[in-house]
């Protein structure tokens, strides 16, 4: 169900990016997505085919998902380490003491037309 | 062969309603509106916490309650009779949570006239609703002692975008291992700012703190 909330503000988003520059189909949609950006990919794909195809800007429009490392660095040691891996705590130094840097991304990157 | 055309956009797809939300922040704060808006689980008590605190603050702040739910009335049926203030139900058609426009749509269907404290009871979901601003002044949420103390590490952006984090059916307390000491580090982890108000809905313990907190967030707002 969030993947589906998710696919209405993509298609929203594409749908006035398209009106602004007079397209009427769109062959890809390329996406950002964060590892820990709780979205599961499989998840949007289906649901995007499942609403795409229901407008003809976007029937047989393919949704392309790059996913995007999440990293978190440590303010305590300077030093940045995989999120998904190590979790909030530092394995350099053992602070816990750390934001995430990036991994957190839902960005529409591009559309082809 | 067709050619092939890129339009780079690198947008967020939360950064429409972002937008919408502050526009929403700013209109009620002219109009001297307070928006609450309550997360919780389903199932952790949001709407028995409401009716509590509805009742200690009604003769001194003038109340409107925007219930969300997927289907039924039965909330704003339920806040209604037992509070008799003005409470409405929205129709989220599906979707988990819910964003500024719907929040805005919601609020057009109240009578707002001298109403200064609105209160939206989002979808009970803690990972949706976190990710979509609705526009309110505020931000609180309910997490009930059987959900379990470890909910922070699970739900991390839930807790950090919280201003209030209440700990409802303390009452169980004995018969669950909720460790409240763990549970508050977890959420100051997430979030050093946060307020943690233990209560319990069901007998009203803790309600009148909670009560106060809102009180103070709105003298302070103003």
């Amino acid at each position: 169900m969030h993947e589906l909330g998710i696919v209405f503000y993509i298609i929203r988003d594409v749908k006035e990016v398209a009106r602004e520059n007079k397209v009427d189909k769109v062959k890809t949609v390329v996406m950002d997505i964060g590892e820990v950006s709780t979205i599961i990919p499989e998840y949007l794909t289906d649901c995007w085919r499942w609403a795409a195809d229901k407008e003809d800007l976007l029937r047989g429009c393919e949704l392309i998902i790059n996913t995007i490392p999440a990293v978190t660095y440590c303010e305590n040691c300077g030093k940045e380490f995989g999120t998904v891996e190590h979790g909030k705590k530092c394995p350099h130094c053992g602070s816990d003491r750390t934001y995430l840097v990036r991994g957190n991304e839902v960005e529409i990157k591009e559309i082809t037309i | 062969m067709d050619e092939v055309r890129i339009i780079e956009i690198k947008k967020s797809v939360f950064e429409s309603n972002d937008k919408d939300a502050d526009n929403l922040r700013k209109e009620l704060k002219d109009k001297g509106i307070f928006l609450l808006n309550l997360m919780s689980s389903p199932g952790s008590g949001k709407t028995t916490t409401l009716i509590k605190t509805i009742n200690l603050l009604k003769d001194k702040l003038r109340i409107a309650v925007m219930e969300a739910d997927i289907d039924s009335d039965v909330d704003a049926v339920k806040i209604k009779e037992a509070t008799g203030i003005q409470s409405i139900q929205l129709h989220t058609g599906g979707m988990c949570h819910l964003d500024a426009e719907m929040t805005r749509q919601g609020l057009d269907a109240l009578e707002l006239e001298g109403v200064d404290f609105a209160i939206l009871e989002n979808v009970g979901n803690l990972v949706c609703p976190a990710e979509f601003d609705t526009g309110s002044s505020k931000n609180a949420m309910i997490l009930s002692v059987p959900e379990g103390e470890d909910k922070p590490l699970k739900y991390p952006l839930m807790f950090s975008i919280c201003d209030v984090v209440l700990i409802n059916k303390m009452d169980v307390m004995p018969y669950f291992d909720f460790n409240l000491e763990k549970c508050t580090e977890y959420i100051h982890m997430r979030n050093p700012k946060a307020e943690v108000i233990p209560i319990c809905a069901k007998t009203g313990e803790g309600v009148d703190k909670f009560a106060e907190w809102l009180l103070k967030e709105i003298k302070n707002w103003k």
